[in-house]
Order: structure tokens, then sequence, then C-alpha cells
């Protein structure tokens, strides 16, 4: 009998040294002679710099050295472009800018950097970027939306006519003539505001080049090693052979640090190799709010148009995009807008129009759900808000919409952030929407509890909420396995981790083709050093893609593992089994060789090898998806207001996940767990809040509010539901984002419901107790006024 | 977030650290629990230029008896050591009840009542109750010793009536009369967060049952703890009906208090909150007397 | 100015002598001056709770203690709770349950937890919600954690 590995909730691998405090993180790395940067940065939203003064800074006893823009001469160049535009959307208008190392002459967001300190400690750094004396010009700031594209905008890039970042407009089958069939429109205006993603360990990066052997090596916290690497050798003109990057242990990514390239990151190579010296930078919490990258904020413009029995004949979304003071992410953000804007109904006439904005502040590019969040929070709420227009039941108003699960694969022409058509892989709507009506007793709930409580006074709300999520996009990822002669398994792949199990998931990956046991099986991720190809951390694509690549690698093992035993054992292949280490003859266990010795032999000392054969049990594969898979899921949730203080208590929540094949389910869970705690925060306590000046006025952990072990539900139940994705040979898809993507929809839904008869429709977020008290009294103003 | 330069002491008596302020005056700044200082520094928000940290002085951490049903408190007793204490349990529940509101677990580990109540944040549980029970609080310098009434002690935002070279060595809280009951309530974000609005209330019920006595006191509404003298007013000689209570939090949260607006919460809404939070208390604290 | 001050402190067990700033952060002075690198730094401003350290055995936030308050003190760090072959009950559990992802909040959790179950060995959830409350996590959403304490507190109840 065959040991399955794949699916089962094994331990993770790399636990006991986290949980011992012997897991590196870039800030544990220290190297002699090692120096310590702090960067000046800019008070100003949006200021020309007049002078720079470090002349006292440069005085300061430990203080090395201190960059200014013009120090850096013809080095001084701003950043490429991570993702272009998308070249199969039509007319597409797109203006990029990029972040500087350092600024030259103006500043375009609170925080960008202006001069940095080289000094032999983070203390003496931070003393003399207290003596560095920066003269400014203040410009008007712009910060608002809408106020950023009328005519007389401050321009944030004045070398442009307007603040408008990009342009972008999708369109599915004919939009005005379902709009003229329809019964009812709907349209409603809808605005969602920015959040970070707060990941516990801040940014950091090291960087050391060394003269003598004219190699640079960096750590860094980044989600995409590879192309660091690339890009900086570039920026550097170093081969890439001559740049090492390490993505070590990362505490916590969730999109921001994919961005690249930081500032930071151009700024400390250069340092580095100018000085001859290690340097490490490793960013504050309070820096981190500016100066890593934060997203959400959009303005949207929504038009539905339906029968009356609730069909959905259409939807029209124009919106609005803070892309902040750059633009270097492209159009992946509205781009995934669109792309659940149609949630996970059949809606065959859609149009939107995207227009991204510039703003005076810190760049936007993906935080977990990268604007999915904001698709899903739109069509769910215009589906609450036409049942409630034509009496039509939640429920019900879903049901008949969903794609129906013979309609896959379903095209839904648009295009979407991999470039190429969102197509909708496979999926069962109707089905993860009624186990999950279960898993809450919804019936029940409605009909007896709700009642009941609400006689007594309780205001008690109920909301479900399903979702799409696409995930498991390209190019592609690869990975290199290998047996050693010990008999353990060793993997590379260029892919970072950042805490989501990779270790374990991918060793489960191995196991399953190889017999080997997971703790057998080594991981290596995030060094360039050991995987040269690949691409990186983000869209929910790492056991898909990744996953794949080491799947593939995996199988073309077993496949000369088995062609070798064969010939060793005398006995043909499909007479062999793998497990426990061994290859074993099925009926006769005694048969054997260890997979060990199978490796030594395939890689001899000593006389002649079969021309066509490779040395050792190794084999590299790539993996590159056609296009990306969708992941859905449901969650529902019963939660309880306190009608005066607007308190909310969550009392159940129940989460269905289908993300296909499921590799490790502790892991799912885990995903989907973290996934609900950042999208209540993005429903009820985080938001980033700017002044009209550009500074953030809540940033510190004191004031930017991420859930504690208190404002969790008490209990999170999860149910599987498993469509296999067609796409890839582990009928797996992505789940990494999806815990987050739905809730603040499900909020919304579940404070309607709660206040029900109160006449409250809730059109943005994140909410929170204040902006409730204020939507309760607006409504019952409006009431008043209407009576 | 790396904190400036400073010069630093380390007095293992009191005797030490009044002289240490004598000497420095302004720049000196006494440490406690740190809880509050610290990120301050870290911020680079506060920049004493001298330290004197009476972590190593022992014989400030004690909780006696006062000898009238009261309790003395040394200025360096950990939040952790007066939430947990018995006497204070039975003879002061109100700050039995306050405690647990205070941070997190670890920032009760090492800060210290008389740290908490020399910071004077408007927003500090331990400030409010100790208006609230008209505590005092005894103050020393090398010239001199004075006893200042609570509520005389916090003159603004962060700021108490200390003079620069002295310091807070003891606190002295009152138990509250027969027929007393107390309350504290409040609203905040997340569970160990500062309140949006919180209300710490005692009443005292005279032998007909009337309210003899009210303390009604705010927090996180004003740059100091405010008094409710108005609602007090309404309540005092009065039988203590659900109209009466409704009154009283209405002039309470209306005429009493002039909450500002910042990024947690607008003024409306704290004075809304400050409405229903002083009814809650009130009726929590006349059912608490009533049962005494 | 006295900006150098004789520092005597015992960590993990171990007696360190050490001249250090005033002003250097204990936090800073476990990861770089000893190499105990286990105790992260995540805020520097008392929140998140990922510099927990156990001071005289109780949790205390290592970013708001300056190292020479440590002065004659004893501290225990994540590195001293347990080794990767000798995992504590409560790290095995943590294992177990999944209590961690990318574990940069993970060792102030587990000073924290291991004060908090020596003083409460039979915990309910209400208590386990409380003592965790001053710990922040980004990745796990808290559940898989008190699920942990829970395994944690049955383990030693045997």
């Amino acid at each position: 009998m065959t040991k399955h590995f794949i699916g089962e909730r094994i331990k993770r691998n790399e636990d006991p040294r986290l949980l011992t405090g012997q897991a590196l993180f870039v800030d544990d790395v220290e190297i002699p002679g090692m120096l310590h940067a702090a960067f000046k940065r800019s008070d100003y939203a949006h200021a020309r710099i007049l002078s720079i003064d470090v002349s006292t800074a440069r005085e300061r006893p430990g203080v090395v050295a201190i960059f200014t823009a013009q120090d850096m001469g013809e080095d001084w160049m701003p950043g490429p472009p991570l993702v272009s535009p998308p070249p199969t959307v039509k007319d597409v208008t797109f203006h990029s800018r990029r972040q500087a190392p350092l600024v030259k002459d103006i500043v375009r967001h609170a925080g960008e950097t202006v001069a940095v300190v080289i000094a032999e400690n983070r203390y003496i750094a931070e003393d003399a970027v207290e003596d560095i004396l920066v003269e400014y010009e203040p410009l008007p700031v712009v910060t608002d939306l809408e106020q950023a594209l009328a005519p007389d905008s401050p321009k944030v890039h004045d070398d442009l006519d307007s603040n408008l970042a990009a342009h972008m407009y999708q369109q599915k089958g004919d939009y005005e003539s379902a709009k003229a069939r329809a019964d009812t429109i709907i349209k409603r205006r809808f605005y969602i505001d920015r959040g970070a993603a707060v990941a516990m360990e801040n940014r950091g990066i090291i960087a050391n080049w060394d003269e003598k052997s004219k190699q640079l090596t960096m750590w860094d916290t980044t989600q995409a090693p590879i192309p660091i690497r690339n890009g900086t050798a570039a920026r550097l003109g170093l081969s890439d052979s001559q740049v090492r990057v390490i993505a070590p242990f990362v505490g916590g990514g969730f999109g921001p640090k994919i961005m690249m390239f930081y500032p930071e990151e151009m700024l400390l190579p250069w340092a580095s190799k100018k000085l001859c010296r290690p340097i490490k930078w490793i960013e504050d919490r309070r820096e981190n709010f500016y100066a890593t990258t934060s997203e959400r904020q959009q303005l949207h413009d929504v038009e539905m148009a339906l029968t009356r029995d609730g069909h959905i004949l259409g939807l029209k979304d124009d919106f609005l995009h803070d892309t902040g003071a750059f633009d270097p992410y492209g159009l992946t953000i509205p781009l995934n807008t669109q792309s659940h804007l149609m949630g996970s109904y059949v809606i065959e006439n859609f149009s939107s129009n995207c227009t991204a904005v510039f703003t005076n502040k810190p760049i936007v590019t993906p935080v977990r759900g990268a604007g999915r969040q904001q698709g899903i929070f739109i069509i769910e709420r215009m589906l609450d808000i036409a049942c409630k227009e034509l009496g039509i039941d939640p429920l019900e108003i879903r049901r008949k919409n969903f794609i129906p699960p013979d309609a896959f694969p379903y095209h839904n022409v648009i295009i979407d952030q991999a470039f190429s058509e969102l197509i909708f892989d496979s999926g069962n709507y109707k089905a993860v929407f009624k186990k999950t009506l279960q898993m809450i007793d919804y019936e029940r709930f409605v009909k007896e509890e709700q009642p009941r409580l609400r006689s007594k006074g309780k205001l008690v709300g109920i909301a479900i909420v399903p979702f799409i999520e696409t995930t498991g996009v390209g190019p592609y990822e690869g990975a290199r396995v290998q047996i050693e002669t010990s008999g353990k398994v060793n993997v590379s792949t260029g892919y970072g981790t950042q805490g989501q199990g990779h270790f374990t998931s991918f060793a489960q990956i191995v196991s399953e083709q190889l017999g080997v046991a997971v703790k057998d099986v080594h991981i290596i991720t995030g060094d360039t050093a050991e995987f040269h190809w690949g691409t990186g951390s983000f869209a929910s694509r790492g056991a898909v893609v990744v996953g794949n690549a080491v799947h593939a690698a995996a199988s073309s093992v077993r496949k000369k593992v088995l062609k070798q035993a064969s010939k060793v054992l005398a006995t043909p292949e499909d007479e062999l089994e793998l497990e426990d280490g061994l290859v074993r003859v099925a009926d006769i266990p005694a048969k054997s060789i260890s997979l060990g010795e199978l490796a030594a032999l395939a890689n001899p000392l000593r006389g002649a090898v079969e021309p066509g054969t490779e040395p050792g049990l190794e084999a590299t594969d790539y993996f590159g998806p056609q296009s990306g898979t969708t992941a859905s899921g449901c969650h529902a949730m019963i939660l309880e207001v306190d009608p005066e203080t607007m308190m909310v208590d969550i009392k159940r929540y129940a989460v269905v996940e289908d993300c296909g094949k499921v590799l490790n389910p502790l892991i799912v869970e885990g995903q989907v767990h973290g996934g609900v705690s950042m999208g209540l925060g993005n429903a009820f306590y985080e938001k980033l809040q700017f002044d009209e000046n550009g500074q953030i006025l809540n940033a510190s952990l004191a004031d930017y509010l991420i859930v504690t072990s208190f404002e969790m539900p008490p209990h999170i139940e999860t149910g599987h539901f498993e469509t296999l994705s067609p796409l890839n040979k582990l009928g797996t898809k992505g789940v990494g984002e999806a815990g987050a993507i739905p809730v603040p929809a499900l909020f919304a839904q579940a404070l309607e419901n709660a206040f029900q008869g109160r006449d409250l429709e809730i059109l943005e977020t994140p909410l929170s107790p204040n902006r409730l008290f204020e939507l309760l009294q607006e409504s019952r103003t409006t009431k008043e006024k209407s009576q | 977030m790396k904190p400036p330069p400073f010069e630093y002491y380390a007095p293992t008596t009191v005797e030490e650290t009044l002289t240490h302020l004598a000497n420095h005056g302004y720049d000196a700044k006494p440490l406690a629990g740190g809880q509050s200082l610290i990120p301050m520094m870290n911020f680079r928000l506060a920049q004493p230029s001298v330290l004197v940290d009476l972590n190593n002085i022992t014989d400030l951490s004690y909780i006696r008896p006062d000898g009238n049903g009261g309790v003395f408190i040394g200025a360096m007793t950990r939040h952790k050591k007066v939430g947990s204490d018995p006497l204070i349990a039975k003879q002061i529940p109100l700050v039995h009840e306050a405690i647990p509101n205070i941070g997190t677990p670890q920032v009760r580990t090492r800060g210290t009542f008389g740290g908490s109540l020399s910071h004077a944040d408007p927003s500090a549980e331990l400030v409010t109750v100790s208006v609230t029970l008209n505590g005092r609080f005894r103050v020393r310098s090398q010239k001199n010793e004075r006893w200042i009434p609570a509520g005389e002690f916090f003159i603004g935002s962060f700021t108490s009536a200390l003079e620069p070279e002295e310091l807070l060595v003891e606190i002295n809280l009152p138990c509250l009369p027969e027929r007393s009951g107390w309350s504290l309530m409040e609203v905040a974000r997340r569970h160990n967060d500062f309140a949006l609005v919180g209300v710490a209330a005692t009443v005292t019920l005279d032998k007909k049952g009337n309210c003899e006595s009210a303390s009604i006191v705010f927090l996180s509404v004003g740059d100091r703890p405010m008094q409710a003298h108005q609602a007090v007013g309404l309540l005092k000689g009065q039988k203590p009906t659900a109209e009466l209570i409704l009154a009283a939090a209405e002039k309470a949260s209306s005429v009493d208090i002039d909450p500002g607006s910042d990024i947690h919460a607008t003024a409306e809404f704290r004075r809304h909150l400050a409405n229903v939070l002083t009814r809650r208390a009130l009726d929590e604290a006349f059912n608490r007397a009533r049962e005494n | 100015m006295n900006n150098s001050f004789n520092l005597s402190i015992t960590v993990n067990g171990i007696q360190y002598e050490r001249e250090v700033e005033p002003r250097l952060l204990l936090s800073d002075f476990l990861r770089h001056d000893l190499g105990l690198t286990g105790t992260h730094v995540g805020c520097e401003h008392g929140v998140c709770g990922a510099c927990t350290i156990l001071f005289d055995d109780e949790p205390a936030r290592s970013c708001l203690m300056f190292a020479v308050t440590a002065h004659g003190h004893h501290v225990t760090t994540v590195e001293g709770l347990g080794s990767i072959d000798h995992l504590s009950p409560l790290q095995e559990s943590f294992r177990e349950a999944h209590g961690l992802q990318c574990g940069f909040c993970t060792p102030g959790f587990l000073t924290t937890l291991t004060a908090f179950l020596k003083e409460n060995p039979d915990p309910s959830e209400d208590e386990i919600r409380e003592a965790i409350s001053g710990n922040l996590c980004r990745c796990t959403g808290y559940q898989h954690i008190m699920d942990a304490v829970k395994l944690a507190a049955e383990k030693s109840g045997n």
C-alpha cells in the first residue's frame, strides 16, 4: 500500500527552527564591519527641495558617509517598471512614472527618501538624520481622487497634462442594450479606502559588496529574489552571476514585499559598492507606513440592469483608482478589480472604465486581495441592494445568477491581470453556497433565532457572501529535485516564502512521488544562488505554479528512479513501488534498494556512462500555466451590534473554501483564518488616514488598528469543497488571499441585516463604530425628510 | 526608531533620586515602568537629556491599609500587583476593576501606579479613577513634601502639577462609605485600546435610598479627567429613578463635557457615547449601592 | 555625560558583563550584543509584542526597556524555552496545531504563554484570549494559536 502525503495534515518542517528562535531573518544577519543606514525622509507630501545641508551630520562621530541624489551622479536613475500595462487590452493609456533611490528635486509623497546616512550603528545614524537640514518649498498637495482630476488640481508630475496615470476600458457584450431591456436599473456610488499590509516584520535589506571577489550579496525581505537579482545586476552593470540575493525567512509578505524596486533596494547596493562595506537597513514601524506600499482606495460609480425577477442583464462600473505618487506596478490592481466585478455570476453585458490617478500619497501596489476585494464588495453590495428594491430574497437572487457547474470553462471575455482572457476553469458555486448555508444554520437562524433575539432587543444580523478568486497565474516557476546519497531529497526553487508553509507543502508533493518522508525532503527557497529562474510570490500562485513545477521535477526523478531500479533489481518498472525511502518489488519486499544507494550508483566516480544519461537522480522542470485557475468560496457570519455604542460582536463565522486539490488542510485553514483577520480589518478597523497635507494621521500600531485575539470570531468553522483545476496536474488552486476577499461585503450585509427596518445602506468600507453611528443618523434624517 | 542619547542615573533610594531631580530640574525625567515614556522616546517625541531610573528603588512598591478603610500604594507598585491584591479588591473595587483595562498583560507587569499618574494621560484609567475616588498623592522634593488632591493634580494634557524637582512617592485612596456603589464603563475600538470614552462613577445612598453623594468622572473627553459636576448636582438628594439617571446622563454628556474630535472618534460620537455610558454606569453603580 | 554603563545581566541562565550605552534598548542588546536573534522587533512602541521576553519570569516588552534597567536581573528569551531537538510542550503544541506561519511573532507568544501557563495551568478560553491579546499576529488570525494553548494545557495536565 502506498502512503499518501498530499491532502494530509502534516506538521510543518520549518517549525522547529521558527519555534526556537533559530530561523534566520534579514535583521539577524551580522557581518564583520557592517554599517547601518537610516534615511532622511520628507515630511512634506509635495515640495521642491531647495537645499540639503549635511555638514553637521557629517561631523557626528560614528558617521561614515551621507549621500544625496547629487552624490549618486550618473548612477542616479528611477527604478524600472515592474509590470507593464496590459498589451492585450485595446487603447490603454498609461503614463509610467517610477520612484527614485533618492529624490532629486521634487518630493511627491510624504516619506520619500531625501538622503541616507551610513553610520556605525542605527542609533547614531538616526541622530545624524536629525542633523540634516533640508530646505523645502512646499507645493500644493492633492490627495482626493476626484479633486486630482479637476482641471485646476495641483499636478503630481508636472510634465504630464493632468494627474491621469492611466485609463483602461474593458467590455463584454453590450451594456447599453442590456440597460434598454431592463426592468430595473440600480445606480450607486461606492467608496473603498486604503489599508496597509502590516506584516509583523518590517522590510530590511543588507547589501554586501566584496571588492576582492567582485561579488554582491544581498539579504532582502523581498517576495521576489530573482527579479531583484536581475535588476540590481543591471543597474550596477554587473553580471547576474556576480549578484546573489537571499530572501531568508521573511516575517509576512502580503503583497508589498514584492513591489520593486523600492528606493532603499536601489540605494543600498550602490552605497555598498561605493564604500566597499556591508550595509544594513532595517525599516522601522513608523517608516513602514510611508515607505512600504499600501492599497485599496477606489471610487466606483456602478449601474446594474436587472429583470424584475432578479436576473442580472448587465453591469457597468466606472471607477477611479488611486495609484499614489508613482505607478511601477502597472494596472494589476484595477485589472483584478474588473475581473472580480462580475463575481460568481453570469453577466453577459459588462462595461468598465478605469481611471488610475496620481496623488501625493505613498505608492499603491497589491495588498492581499490586490483589487479583488473591491470587485467582490461591489457586486455583492449591488445584489443586496437589488434584492431590497425588487423584494427578492438575497439567497434567491444569488442562486438565480450563479454560473452553473456545467458552464466551465466559463469565458468572461475581459482581460485579467495575466494579460489573457478571464476564464474560470472550474467551480460549483451553488454547491459551495449551499454547504455554507448549512454550516451557519442559516434557515434556522433566520426563522427562529433571529426573531427571538430581536424580540429581546438584541440586534443580530446574518450574512452570506460567495466569491471567486483568480489565482495561480503565470508566467512560470521552476524547481530542481535531487535525491542525495543520504537518501534525503533536496529541492530548490527561485520562489520565496513568507510563512505559507512551502517547506512542507512542496515537500509533500515530492513525498507523494518518491515515497520519502516529508521530514526528509529539504526545500530551499529564496536564494538566487540555488536556482536561477523565476518571478516571485504573488497572486496566490505558489501552490499552483511552484507546486506543479515541483511535481513535474519530482515525477521526472521518479521516472529516473524506476528506470534505474528496474535494471538494478532486474524487475519490470510496473512491478516496483516507492515507499519509505526504498524502491521495492511489490510482492517481494526483501528485494529492494534504498534511494540513497540508487543515487550513489547514478553518480559513479569511475567507469563509463551510457550516452544520454544525466548524472545523479535529479531533474529540473518548469510550469507555466496557460491561464490562472479560479478558486472560489463563501463566507457566512452572524454578528450582534450594540445599537447604542455601535460595537460589534461576531457570534459565528463559517467559511467554505474551494481551492481545488488541497495539499495540506492545516495550511489552507491557516491561510483562511489569516485572510479573515485582514478582511475584518478592512471591514471595520483598518483605515490609513491621510490629512489634506498628505500626512498619515495613524502611522503607528497604536492608531492603525489590526485585529487582536479579541476582535476575531470565537471560532471560524472551515469547510472544504474541491473542484479540481483542469489546468494543472495537481488539480490545485491558490488560496493565499481568499480569506480576505469577501469580508467587507459580508460585514456590510450583516450590519444591514442587523439594522433592518432602519434604512441603513452601506456603500463604503472600512467602517467604524463612529461611521456606523453617522450613517444611522443620516438614514434617520432621510427617513424623516421623506415622511 | 531609536531613542536619543541621555545621561543616566540609577539611584537605589528616594533621597538619591530627589538629589538628581534637584540638580537637573527640567532636564531630568524619572523612568518608572517605561510603558508610556519609552515609546515616546523611541518616536523621539520625548527627548529628556537626563533619565533617572526608579526601578532599583525597592521601598516604593507596597500596598498597605491606611487605617480608615483605604489604602496607601507606593508609586512604583506594578499594575499586575495592584490588580491581584486582595486588599485592593476588597476595599477599592473600582481600582480592582480598572486594572485589567490598562493596556495589555505585558504592560501591566511593568507599568506602575505612580508612573501612570505622573504621565497624566487623560485616557488613563488610574488617572480618572483616582479623581473619582477623591484620592490624594504624596509628592516629595529634596526640600519639601506635600499632599496634592487628585482633583488638583491633573492640570492639562500629559501635564501634572508636579514641579520638575518633585517625585510622586505615594498614593492614598479612601474606601467608599456604606451603601455605596461604583462602576467603570468604557468603549474602545479594540479590547485593549485606549477608550474612545470612559466613565468612572461612584454613588452613595442615604438611609432612605436617595442619592447622598456621587462622583462621575470621564476619561478621553478632554485634556484631563472631566468631572460631571452638573450631573452630580441633579442626583444629589434625589431618588435614583430611571428618569433621573437619564437626565443626569444627558446633562453630563451635553453640558459637563466638551469632547474633541480626533482620528478615532468625532466630538458628536463621543458625546453620544458619554450619554450612553453614564446611564449604564449609574445604573450599575446604584444597583451595587442597593446591594451593599 | 556618562555614556557607558557596566551591565551585568543573566540571560537564559548565563551571566554576561558588557559595557553599554544607557539608551541601548534591551531588544537590541539581546539581538545584536548577545546574538540572541530569536527575540524579534516589530514596532518599537510596545504594541505588537514580538519582542516580549521574560523579565524575572514575567512577560515584558524588551523594546520598552533599556538594557541598563535589566542590570542585575534575569531575562529569558525564546532560546531559553527549548531547542530544536527538545521542544517544550508549548512549542510542540504550537507545531501540532499549526499555531505559526511566518514565525516572526511566535517568540513573543511563546514567552508570554510560558509565563501564563505557569500561573494558569488550566485556563478557560476567555483567559487564553486575554493572555494573548497583547501579541499581534498577522498570519494566523489567532485561532490555531488558541488551539495550541489548549493543547499545551491539556498536555501538562496529564
